[in-house]
């Protein structure tokens, strides 16, 4: 299931989200990618805007999706919401999550949150340069082996670490490299409720949302996942459906 | 100096988060903001009429309402 406003965009195009904090040059980034083609689209009903821009690397088109800086993706806000439903729901070939170099400790609160939803995920580092000039040094091979997954240095406004984030971006995408997320794991409660709910999700929504985060949401009682649980349980109902009169 | 909940703290003063007395997505967001124990939070500038108030929390600067900075327990540093 895309989401509705990306259903617009053919349906065998790769999709990658952009996400991050606030002023981490995300849409820096995006612009040099793009190479400014971008064209901002009206989330419907919403004030916020999400910039969508296409690139070509090696051949095969990417669709790159800017999504509003977040602190977290708990749906608390507009912003939030929208860049979560995206990355959950919307389900993009892959979510590039940038961060602030300077700001690590803050940044990476938001890459734990996207790690909990989704599997495929480069993080990228960018303000690289800045860091440099404030004598800080990023060991990227240590936190790539630590968060498990792919890690890119850049310094977007100067085109630098962007050839390698880009081979990267087209490894995951088509499977030759699998970003393996470390869980985060909750109290022994938790966890044993999580275990309980996951088989269940698993068994009513398939393979479509990430059970576990799911689980979470519920157990936190966040009512915001509901039209989209029902959504994707109606979906499910007309396809067997369907298979039954063609059976 | 003894802890005091965010919200009386004087503009310009600085401390460390003790705690978050309050429970459920309110606690959540106000740590997604980078307000956990043992932050350093400034407060920069409040707003004309006072409320909000802008802090300087890991490296950005937030505004936040006395209704959630008056769940903020913190030990201001003199």
């Amino acid at each position: 299931m895309k989401h509705k406003e990306i259903s617009l965009i053919a349906e065998n195009d790769t999709i990658i989200a952009l996400a991050g904090n606030p002023n981490t040059g995300k849409s820096t980034l995006f612009n040099m990618l793009t190479g400014l083609r971008q064209h901002t689209g009206n989330w419907p009903g919403k004030t916020v805007f999400q910039a969508k821009g296409s690139f070509i690397y090696k051949g095969k088109k990417y669709v790159l999706v800017d999504l509003p800086g977040t602190y977290s993706l708990l749906a608390s806000s507009v912003e939030e919401k929208i860049a979560r439903d995206f990355i959950c729901f919307g389900r993009p070939d892959a979510t590039v999550v940038v961060l602030d170099a300077t700001c690590l400790e803050r940044n990476l609160n938001l890459a734990l949150q996207v790690m909990e939803i989704s599997e495929r995920i480069i993080v990228c580092i960018n303000l690289i340069d800045e860091a440099r000039r404030k004598h800080l040094d990023v060991d990227t091979g240590k936190l790539s082996e630590t968060l498990g997954m792919p890690v890119v240095a850049t310094a977007a406004r100067n085109g630098e670490g962007l050839a390698e984030l880009l081979k990267v971006i087209s490894e995951v995408v088509a499977g030759n490299c699998r970003p393996k997320p470390k869980t985060v794991r909750y109290s022994p409660e938790i966890e044993k409720a999580v275990a309980k709910l996951k088989p269940k999700i698993k068994n009513l929504l398939g393979d479509q949302v990430n059970p576990r985060w799911i689980a979470l949401r519920l157990l936190e009682g966040d009512t915001s996942i509901e039209p989209y649980i029902k959504k994707i349980m109606k979906n499910k109902v007309r396809k067997a459906k369907l298979r039954e009169v063609l059976a | 100096m003894k802890e005091m909940s965010l919200k009386n703290m004087p503009e310009g003063s600085a401390g460390l988060v003790k705690r978050i007395t309050t429970q459920g997505m309110v606690r959540r967001r106000l740590m997604d903001l980078g307000l956990v124990p043992g932050s350093r939070v400034e407060v920069v500038r409040r707003s004309p009429l006072g409320d909000p108030v802008a802090y300087k929390i890991r490296g950005a600067i937030i505004a936040l309402r006395e209704e959630e900075t008056d769940r903020v327990i913190v030990k201001p540093f003199i």
